[in-house]
Parts: C-alpha cells; structure tokens; sequence
C-alpha cells in the first residue's frame, strides 16, 4: 500500500470518529488538573482489546494528544498546569488571563499545539528509524546535565530574587528526596511515616502548590477572578494568527526541540516545555515581558509539549521503549494485540505504523476546531460563573483530581499542606515555580548522577564520564551560556551605557 | 386435576427454593473484580495482568477492572491491602522478592506474613542480556572478561534489592567474579542504558530478550529448563550455576477474605494459567507460567524466602 492508501485507511470514517471522539476526551481529561494522559490512556485499553491495532493506536493517539492540549486551560485560567507539561504555560498564560487576554492565550495555544503535534507527527512519519537512536544516545550523565540545565532555569525565572529562587528550588531538591529512593532503594526523609513512603507525587505537588493559592486568594480579595472585557471578542482567532506568525521561527524551535526532547525516554513533555520556554525567551528582543504575559511563553510551551507526543511515539514504535509515561501504556497495549514494535514494524507492519501516524496528523488536524470550541466554553464558563461557585467547584476537582492520581487519600493530604505552604510562601515571595523544579528535576539530576558515578568509577575514568562525552560537553556549553549569559549580557550594557555617557 | 393445582402451588414454590439455596452457594464471581496493580501502568506487572483480564472475561463471565496504587516499589499499595474489604472482590498483584526483602529492610507498613497469597502465576526468569555486537558470545567470555578485569564490567539492572539485583550478587558469588551493578528506574530504563551502550551487560529477563529479540543476545536464563521461546540459549544450571530465580508475581486478598473464596479464587487463576492460548501468549511475551496454588503457596514462599534472604544479606541490602 502507498501512503495516500494509507492516508485513505486513516480517513475512514470510523477512524475519523474515533479522531475526533479521541480529541474530545482527552482535551476534557487534560484539562482536568490531576487526571493525566497516562491515566486516560490506561482507562481506554480494555476497549482497545476488540479493536484492530491501528484503529486502537488512533484513538489512544488522539487522546493522549488532547489531553497534553486541555493541560493549558488550567493553566491559563487557573494558573494550574493540568498537566505536568502545562507547567511553563502558567508563566504567561496565567498572567494574560488575568489581565483580560484569556482568551487570546487559549486560542494561540490551541494553534501552537496544533503547529507542535504536526511538526512532532511529521517527524515521526518520516525520520523515525534514525531519529530513535536519539533515545540511546542519552545516557545517565546526558539527564543529569539536562537537568541541571533545567535548574539553571530558575536564575532566569526569579528575576532580582535570585536567593530567593535557589532557596526555592534547594526546597523543591529536598522534597525529591522525601520516599523510597529510585535507585538505592534507601528510605529517606520518611521520619517513620508511612504516609510519606511513596514520596511525593509530581502532580499532586503540582496542583498544591499552583492551584490552591488561587484557590486562597480567591476568596481572601473581592477583586473577579480575571479580567473581563464586555464586549464579545469571538475567539480573537484573527489576531492570534497574525500573532503565531509573526512567532513562526519560536514555533517552528520549539516545536522541534519538543519532538527532540520527547524522543528522549527519560525527560518528556514537562521538561520540554520548559527546555522551549527558556530558549524562546533567550532569543527574545524582550526578554523583560516575559514572565509578564508574553505570548510568545505560551506558544513555545504548547508547540513543545504537543511535540512530544510525536516524538515520544519514536523509540516507542522503532526501539520498543517508551518515549513518554502514557507511550508505556500504549506499549503495553500493543504487546497485549500481539504487535512487536521495532524497525520491521515500519517496515513488515506498515498498515499499521502509517495509517495510524496519518490518524493522528489528522487528529491533530481536527484538535484546532475542536480546540477553539472547547477552549472558548472553558474560558467562558470559569470568567462567568461566580466566584462563590468557581472556588467550591475547582477545589472539589483538585480533591478528586490528587486522589485519582495514585488512588491515594494521603496524597489528598501532602497536597493540601504543600497548598497552603505555597501560599504562605508566596506572601514572603517565593514563587512555586523553583520549587516545582527542583522536585521534578531533582530526582532526575540524582539518578543520572549516581549512575554515571558507578559507571565512571568502574570503568576509572569519573573525569570522562561527566566532561569527556560529546553530547554532555554540548549540553554543558548551554548550562554555562544559560549561567552567564545575564551577567555578562548586563556588564556589556553597562559598559555600553558608561561609553555613551563618556 | 388435583396434580395440576399441585403443579402450580408447587411450581413457584421450588422456583423460590431453587432461587434461596442458589443465593446460598452463590457463584463466585457475581460481579467485577477490582484487581489493584502497586506498580504504575506499562509496567511488566501491568502487562500480565492485562493478559489475565479477557481470558478472566470469558471464561467466568466478569470483568477484572485493573488499577494502579504506585509509590514506594510497591510497598504503599500492599501497606494498605489488608483495609480493604475482603469480600473476594478486591484483590492486589504482589510480587517477589520485593514482599519478601522490603519489610526486612524497613519498616513498609506490612509484613511478609500479613499478606494472603493465594496464587503465584508466573515468574520473569533473570537472564543475562547483552547487545548482539557485544564482545561476549557465551557466559563463559563474560566470566573470562570479568574475572580479567574485577569491577569493570557493567551491568544494568532494575532497581536495588530486586530479582535483578539479587541475581547479580548471587551469580558473582557462584562464579567468583566481581561486577558492577547499575541500578536504573525500571527494566525500561535499564534496557535503554544496554542498547545505548551505556553498560556492558544487563540483569534483565526473558522477556526483554522477547521484546527486543532483533537487538540482543540471552547468554544464559535462570531457570529449570530452557525457555521454550529461546530454545538455543543454556540455563545457569546446565552451565553449572545454581540459579533458578527471577521476578515472581502472584495476587493477594485482604486477610479478612474467607477461606472458601480464597481457595475459589485461586482455582479460577489455575483455570487461566491451564488455557493454552494464554501460556502460549505469556511465554511469546517471554514469561514463564508457574502453577503454585493457595495449597502449595506457604511452602513455595518458605523456600523463595530462604534463597532471597540469603541473597539479599550478601548484597548488603538488608542486615
């Protein structure tokens, strides 16, 4: 079969249905702070039993891909990332909300989605077998320094409060500690509780620490909840074309350091939001508005993350090993069907690996009508209802929201007392943003580290290991440009403004 | 006449009858079964239950509704196991060595003995795995190699205390070598660290060699006899190392479930395991079945317990 008899397998209309079904759930199941991708995956595999392989990818497809979309309405509108990789969306999707440009944010990470999933499908479609060795060319010492490149993020995040910042994020690193410890196995930081055993869970923090000052600062001001114009802007799609591209090249970056980042087993769509975010805003004319409700923020978050579902898909479906947390359970489903992935897939299997890869450019495809409408409802509804019913709403949905995650009443609990931490916090100035990371990037950074160690001292040569590989010495180059770039970008205007006063 | 009027009092009297002494010996199961995994989804535990889960629908009629408690290698889902009502509807995935080392090291919230086992189904037989350009063509090289070069050959494996890592310590202590172990986030994680060359070798499992069968080379699988899908390659006994072992995994119900239902239960499970689609589809997917039923299960531990204790001693993992 040629691939436009493929691209005709994939426009049936019960896989269409499937797309846009698929697209449908997984936007209202992200857009739900606490229920993941993964989690809607897992629900969907007994009814994948039934279903033909490619028909069952497509929809596991659609909804994963939804799902990373729906992760921005939390985080534009409540500053709540639905999602992990919604996290560098609430830098500036939440402060465009507030002042009045809601709107406006969630339709231009719809489009940044759109552009992000087909740039990461793309590149599945046609670079995938050489694209995977991507995946095992990263090994523990490569995270470690990516996530030491992401905690370097936190001096660009904590503009003037750079103590602040890092006593933030030395915070968050402890907090990664707290549970059994991935690789030792050593219980840490526990103080005997069983409670604590499991550690802390990413998304639980997450939403403790982003949602529930909101949820506080709701109700102790009188001001509305965002910004509301009266008059009707429609969904303002005009405007954020011409804004995506004017933004083309941050798209067109972000978008492939996402599918790039999400090839990579043991980072995906949280890191490469932020991975997108740093660098959109280090090439930025105005760096200053970032953080300030710059779009540009918002669309190099969601090209990103929509990427990586793309990307995720490529050492899943050439190598076997899952690119992204809900690429594992699609795994497992397709190991259930009886399908071995591989390089012969693409090759023996090819009604299978095509025709869904063309089901889910289409569903990306349909995510921008299905996006606007559903995004233009969310936005409506939470800038409309009252606040005496916004906040008993939201705060029911983060209970059940943390308690689905792990099926954990005290993760309920560890998320209320980060919440009410994060708020306290917050009044003194600590931002939840360096504390998240450190959390997320701290285990990271630890297992890659210890590895790389046992590695290194084995084979002798410790030095080699951490400095001596091509990819970590790049990696490195960027940790010390991210480092100094500041300072000696300020030096340089002031020498200039010293020169010019002369 | 007179029988047709006792026909008919009769009739709906030995219908309700019927109906009384049905609900008395009610067949187990009469509604879904919530079957709890202490792992999160794509995992190997996942996996097998899922495999379970249509085979279970169509022979008894009843769904198992698979879910996930992850958190502490396992240990936050069997600490809360036996809160669980134990009506025979709740059941939980447990596997070994991991409910037999962890409460030795600490305390997890439940002990070994709390939890009723009442079937083991399968084990992921330990295997050591290598790329197919490695330099190592048998066991025997990697030995020659090791033995060489004490401390420099590397292998991944998945976490600390696991079959994995047991395996390694007990294998250096047959051969007299001396390796290193890399602990990684998973078996996913550590057959990544192996195809990308981060390390020599891997303590992994059959299975691995059955997902990636075009990419890597078995040098030697602990088990009796050899796997059926990897007819070629020699067990440690044949090659004259003692090792059987691997990653069992079983289900458990609360230990207020009653007697009857437990021994139900674990015949329904043996049901599964007896169906030839199923093993053929398990041992494809390089699992291997075993049969140890409620009957056999205190036995079958005390031995597993007495080989992983030692084992885990002689890594230092517990004291």
């Amino acid at each position: 079969m040629d691939s436009l008899g493929y691209l005709l397998a994939a426009l049936t209309p019960y896989h269409v249905a499937l797309a846009i079904g698929g697209v449908v759930a997984g936007t209202v199941v992200g857009s739900l702070p606490g229920l993941t991708a993964t989690m809607a995956v897992a629900v969907l595999i007994p009814i994948t039993f039934s279903m033909q392989p490619a028909s069952a990818l497509i929809l596991m497809g659609a909804i994963y891909t939804g799902a990373i979309y729906g992760g921005a309405y939390a985080a534009i509108l409540l500053n709540t990332p639905g999602t992990p990789s919604a996290i560098a969306t609430t830098f500036d999707g939440y402060p465009m909300a507030k002042r009045g440009d809601g709107d406006l944010a969630i339709t231009l990470a719809c489009i940044a989605s759109v552009c992000g999933g087909l740039v990461g499908a793309l590149f599945l479609l046609f670079l995938a077998p050489p694209l995977a060795n991507v995946a095992l060319s990263f090994g523990p010492v490569e995270y470690f320094w990516l996530a030491i490149l992401g905690l370097t993020l936190i001096s660009a995040l904590s503009q003037g409060n750079l103590l602040k910042g890092l006593i933030g994020a030395c915070f968050g690193l402890l907090l990664s500690c707290i549970g059994v410890a991935e690789i030792s196995a050593d219980v840490r930081l526990t103080f005997d509780s069983q409670t604590l055993l499991g550690g802390i869970e990413t998304v639980s923090a997450l939403i403790g620490l982003y949602c529930i000052p909101v949820l506080i600062d709701l109700v102790a001001t009188p001001d509305r909840h965002l910004k509301v114009e009266n008059v009707s802007r429609g969904y303002r799609l005009h405007e954020a074309l011409g804004i995506s591209w004017r933004n083309k090249f941050n798209l067109a970056r972000s978008s492939v350091l996402g599918t790039l980042v999400g090839i990579l087993p043991g980072a995906g769509g949280s890191i490469a939001g932020l991975v997108a975010y740093s660098e959109a805003r280090r090439s930025s004319k105005q760096q200053g508005s970032f953080g300030h409700g710059a779009p540009e923020g918002v669309q190099a978050t969601e090209s990103a993350n929509n990427a990586t579902v793309g990307g995720g898909f490529i050492p899943t479906l050439v190598l076997g090993i899952p690119g992204t947390p809900p690429d594992a359970v699609i795994l497992g489903a397709l190991l259930i069907q009886g399908v071995r992935t591989g390089p012969n897939l693409f090759t023996e299997h090819g009604s299978i690996v095509y025709v869904f890869i063309w089901g889910l450019l289409i569903a990306t495809v349909l995510m921008l009508p299905i996006g606007l409408l559903i995004g233009r409802y969310a936005y409506r509804s939470i800038v409309t209802v009252p606040k005496a019913l916004l906040v008993p709403t939201v705060a029911f949905m983060t209970l059940i929201g943390t308690y689905a995650i792990r099926n954990s009443v005290s993760d309920v609990a560890i998320m209320i007392i980060l919440g009410v931490l994060g708020w306290v916090l917050g009044r003194f100035g600590f931002s939840a943003s360096p504390i998240v990371l450190g959390l997320i990037l701290g285990s990271i950074a630890e297992q890659g580290f210890v590895q790389g160690w046992i590695i290194g001292a084995a084979a002798e040569n410790l030095w080699g290991e951490f400095f001596g590989r091509p990819i970590s010495v790049g990696i490195f180059a960027f940790i010390l440009l991210s480092l100094f770039s500041p300072l000696l970008l300020s030096r340089f205007r002031v020498k200039r403004e010293m020169a010019r006063a002369d | 006449m007179l029988t047709t009027v006792k026909r008919v009092i009769l009739a709906p009297l030995t219908a309700a009858l019927m109906l009384l002494s049905a609900g008395a010996i009610a067949e187990y199961p009469e509604k879904a079964i919530s079957y709890v995994i202490p792992f999160g989804p794509g995992g190997e535990s996942d996996i097998t239950a899922r495999h379970q889960q249509p085979f279970f629908k169509k022979k008894f009629g009843k769904d198992l509704v698979v879910s996930y408690k992850p958190g502490g290698g396992g240990a936050v889902g069997w600490a809360q196991l036996n809160d669980m009502p134990g009506d025979g509807y709740n059941i939980m995935g447990v596997n070994l060595p991991h409910i037999i080392v962890k409460p030795l090291q600490k305390d997890v919230g439940f002990k070994t003995n709390d939890l009723a086992v009442i079937y083991m189904f399968h084990y992921t037989p330990d295997a050591v795995v290598v790329t197919t350009d490695s330099q190592f063509k048998t066991l025997q090289d990697l030995i020659d190699h090791a033995k060489k070069n004490p401390g420099k050959v590397t292998f991944s494996g998945s976490g600390k205390g696991t079959a994995n890592h047991l395996a390694q310590v007990t294998f250096d202590k047959l051969a007299g070598t001396k390796t290193t172990y890399v602990a990684f986030k998973g078996t996913g994680a550590s057959v990544t660290a192996l195809l990308g060359n981060q390390v020599m070798g891997q303590w992994g499992y059959t299975s691995v060699g059955a997902k990636h069968s075009d990419k890597v080379r078995l040098l030697a699988v602990a088990m009796e006899q050899r796997h059926p899908r990897f007819p070629d390659v020699p067990t440690f006994k044949e090659l004259g190392f003692d090792i059987v072992s691997g990653a069992y995994r079983g289900i458990a119900v609360p230990n207020s479930t009653p007697e009857d239902i437990r021994a139900k239960l674990s015949s329904l499970i043996d049901q599964i395991n007896a169906d030839a689609e199923f093993k053929k589809k398990m041992e494809n997917d390089g699992f291997a079945l075993v049969n140890v039923d409620y009957k056999g299960m205190q036995a079958f531990m005390e031995e597993k317990r007495k080989g992983y204790v030692a084992a885990a001693k002689e890594a230092g993992v517990i004291k």
